[in-house]
């Protein structure tokens, strides 16, 4: 695995990535390029994994078929590089990818030191522990001298260490390169290598489908640290941030204003000028971003609106079944929130 | 190339127009590859700089924020990141290390196994070699990992050895030493042992050289260095006590353990170099004439001198060069103990602490200097001791 950053890194020191003078053309490179090159997960079911055929699905994966709707009018036009925690950052800063849409957490360091920028917040999620139920475990708190096993390169690590610091409590940390090891390592054996396994809890819910007896394990009630996750794009082409960040909020809006991939059509002939000015039909804010009219309508007739990607990947049409809760539109008492297009 | 270049005049310092003519296309190169070099680190530093992506070395007096499960140097979340890349150096190392001398004393053994007179020892032997080099290494270390897991008990049912031994899925727990009073006259006497060993050795070679008469300083030696610790140990009134561990919770807490991971790596990185190692002490000792075992023995040298002071010093001659590229070996492949968790340079430092900063560069170019530093070390070791078995021109 650390062949590829060697790689990677390389290609930022001779080659550089992008370079100051083409810093606004990542719109022009994928338009020139004929598709969108997505950086997602190896395999992490409700955000991006492989599904039975062989197709990339999940809600990070949706985002990125969204801009390629916006872009191409083609959800098709996407190529996805699975990347490992540890790589995704690096290949995002040497030009590999366009966009990461990787469940990453937006943190200051990462909006800072890496370069990027975090346009918007597709995900609400917090950390939590997974432990077996045979433990007789109710709380975290619960969890003085365990071993517990993570990935290696999250922020997971960072704040395990601050919550058994804060609580006085010991730990063994056993981290390992991808989530699968990780997860492979805790469900081996009778009891296994580790007591808990440590994730966001989305993910928690998910690599638990992954398990041998997946009803013998229970997702502990503390939620450890706050984990906005959203997609990630190099830091200094304003254009592209603006492009993925209203992708995002066309998707709340529609969500907000009863848009979906069935009622479209209909609502083209909607007197309301807020669906009117999102759907195109009045003003130019998809002309504004460098993109058509009626971006919105291509995105949400091939993709969805907000709430139709989440309740299909992890929703309660998904075998995640993780409830709206944060994510939630603000008018139901959730975290998302679309500024208004006009 | 003129035929000129060959036949510089030696000890002329003025450069003639020869010596010029060859040196001024080597300079030129060595000009050119400066020149790239520095273009490619400008060309990186002003990348990063448009990119606003951090660079240079500050990171490694940043604090890191996370734990490390195991560490030979005292380690917190609250030490920086510069401590970390010290942690991870000495994980690998003590992998490299252990993995290096579990791996020569099994070789060994197993290739001097292989040309045993023992129809069933040899075959043994060399099944041994054949499933261990003809295996991928990263497979070996999964399989001794997951053999582990999967075999051992939890750790509230874990298998009690003697002296509060513990063995489970997390690991081997040995009970802590616990020094008492006196302790320090058991290592003087230690010491001193050595040091009568070390003159005994001379005495004798001193004599042997004087009057031909030989002396058995091996055996004495060793018993010396046995028993004047051992008789120190008792007459104090054995002034060293064992603590063993104890289970609270969810773990053992006090003593010492070994967790699976490191015992996975040193093992499979053990096993697999052994078979390679097997083979070069194999070819090393069948490359010695079989006259000189004969000669030796028409001169009346018993097999075990034979062995000692003939067939082995000239067996090291082909085997020690082998053995350097194994060794190296052992350092590069011990970077695969990222794939079971454990925390080595490769895991916490070009993993964790890279992820963290993202300063890919410098970090990338400081784990690369270490294994070449190591590797470098250890060929200059192993030259070194190669040298003592060169046959001496008189």
């Amino acid at each position: 695995m650390h062949w590829l950053a060697v790689v990677l890194a390389l290609g930022i020191a001779c080659c550089g990535g992008v370079s100051t003078a083409s810093a606004q053309a990542t719109l022009k490179g994928i338009q020139g390029r004929g598709h969108l090159i997505c950086g997602v997960s190896q395999g992490l079911p409700g955000f991006s994994a492989p599904n039975d055929k062989g197709e990339w699905t999940g809600l990070d994966v949706d985002f990125c078929r969204a801009l390629a709707a916006a872009i191409f009018n083609d959800t098709a036009k996407v190529t996805f590089v699975p990347l490992s925690a540890k790589d995704r950052f690096t290949a995002l800063q040497s030009g590999d990818i366009d966009v990461l849409a990787r469940n990453s957490t937006w943190t200051l360091s990462r909006d800072t030191a890496l370069g990027l920028d975090f346009p918007a917040i597709t995900f609400y999620d917090g950390q939590g522990f997974m432990v077996r139920k045979s433990l007789k475990v109710s709380s975290a708190l619960e969890l003085s001298g365990a071993s517990i096993c993570t990935q290696t390169g999250t922020t997971t690590e960072l704040n395990a260490a601050d919550y058994f610091h804060a609580h006085n409590m010991t730990y063994e940390m056993v981290a390992f390169a991808t989530n699968d090891e990780a997860i492979k390592t805790y469900d081996t054996g009778e009891n296994g290598r580790c007591d808990a396994f440590t994730t966001d809890i989305a993910g928690l819910y998910a690599e638990r489908l992954k398990l041998a007896n997946p009803a013998d394990h229970v997702v502990l009630p503390e939620v450890i640290s706050k984990e906005p996750l959203g997609p990630a794009v190099r830091h200094g082409d304003d254009q592209w941030t603006d492009i993925v960040r209203w992708t995002h909020f066309a998707m709340v809006s529609a969500e907000e204003l009863g848009v979906s991939s069935a009622t479209v059509d209909a609502m083209l002939k909607s007197p309301n000028p807020e669906v009117r000015r999102l759907l195109g039909t009045e003003g130019n804010a998809g002309e504004q971003l460098g993109l058509t009219k009626d971006w919105v309508v291509r995105i949400v007739k091939q993709v969805g609106n907000y709430g139709e990607v989440f309740e299909r990947n992890v929703g309660k049409d998904s075998r995640l079944g993780v409830a709206r809760g944060q994510n939630a539109l603000w008018t139901k008492g959730g975290l998302q929130y679309a500024p208004p297009i006009r | 190339m003129t035929r000129e270049t060959g036949h510089v005049p030696e000890r002329r310092i003025r450069l003639s127009r020869a010596a010029l003519r060859t040196l001024a296309p080597q300079a030129l190169l060595v000009a050119a590859v400066a020149l790239v070099g520095w273009s490619l680190i400008d060309t990186a530093r002003h990348n990063l700089a448009d990119q606003h992506i951090a660079s240079g070395f500050g990171f490694l007096q940043q604090t890191a924020g996370f734990d490390v499960s195991q560490s030979l140097i005292a380690y917190s979340r609250s030490d920086t990141y510069g401590r970390v890349f010290l942690v991870g150096l000495a994980n690998t190392l003590l992998i490299s290390a252990l993995g290096i001398l579990l791996a020569t004393v099994i070789g060994f053994a197993v290739g001097i196994a292989r040309l045993s007179p023992s129809w069933v020892l040899a075959r043994l032997a060399g099944a041994y070699v054949e499933i261990t080099r003809n295996l991928p290494l990263l497979f070996q270390i999964l399989f001794w990992y997951l053999l582990m897991l999967g075999v051992l008990p939890g750790p509230r049912q874990s298998l009690e050895g003697p002296l509060g031994l513990f063995l489970n899925n997390r690991g081997l727990i040995l009970p802590q030493p616990v020094a008492g009073a006196g302790l320090e006259w058991v290592a003087a006497a230690a010491g001193g042992a050595v040091l009568a060993a070390i003159l005994v050795g001379r005495w004798a070679r001193a004599r042997q050289a004087r009057s031909g008469r030989s002396f058995p300083a091996g055996r004495v030696a060793l018993l010396l260095m046995l028993g004047a610790p051992l008789a120190a140990f008792l007459l104090l009134g054995q002034p060293l006590a064992l603590a063993p561990a104890e289970l609270r919770g969810f773990n053992f807490i006090g003593g010492i353990r070994l967790v699976p991971e490191f015992v996975a790596v040193v093992a499979g990185l053990s096993f697999y170099t052994a078979g390679f190692i097997a083979e070069i002490v194999r070819a090393g000792i069948q490359a010695v004439d079989r006259g000189q075992a004969e000669a030796a023995a028409s001169l009346g040298l018993r097999p075990g001198r034979t062995l000692q002071l003939v067939v082995i010093p000239q067996a090291m001659r082909v085997i020690v060069p082998p053995l350097t590229s194994q060794f190296l070996n052992v350092v590069k492949n011990s970077s695969l103990a990222m794939a079971v968790g454990f925390p080595d340079l490769v895991a916490v430092f070009a993993g964790t602490t890279l992820n963290q900063t993202g300063q890919a560069i410098e970090i990338i170019a400081m784990t690369m200097a270490v294994y070449l530093a190591i590797s470098l070390l250890t060929a200059l070791v192993m030259n070194l001791y190669n040298r003592r078995f060169q046959p001496v021109g008189r």
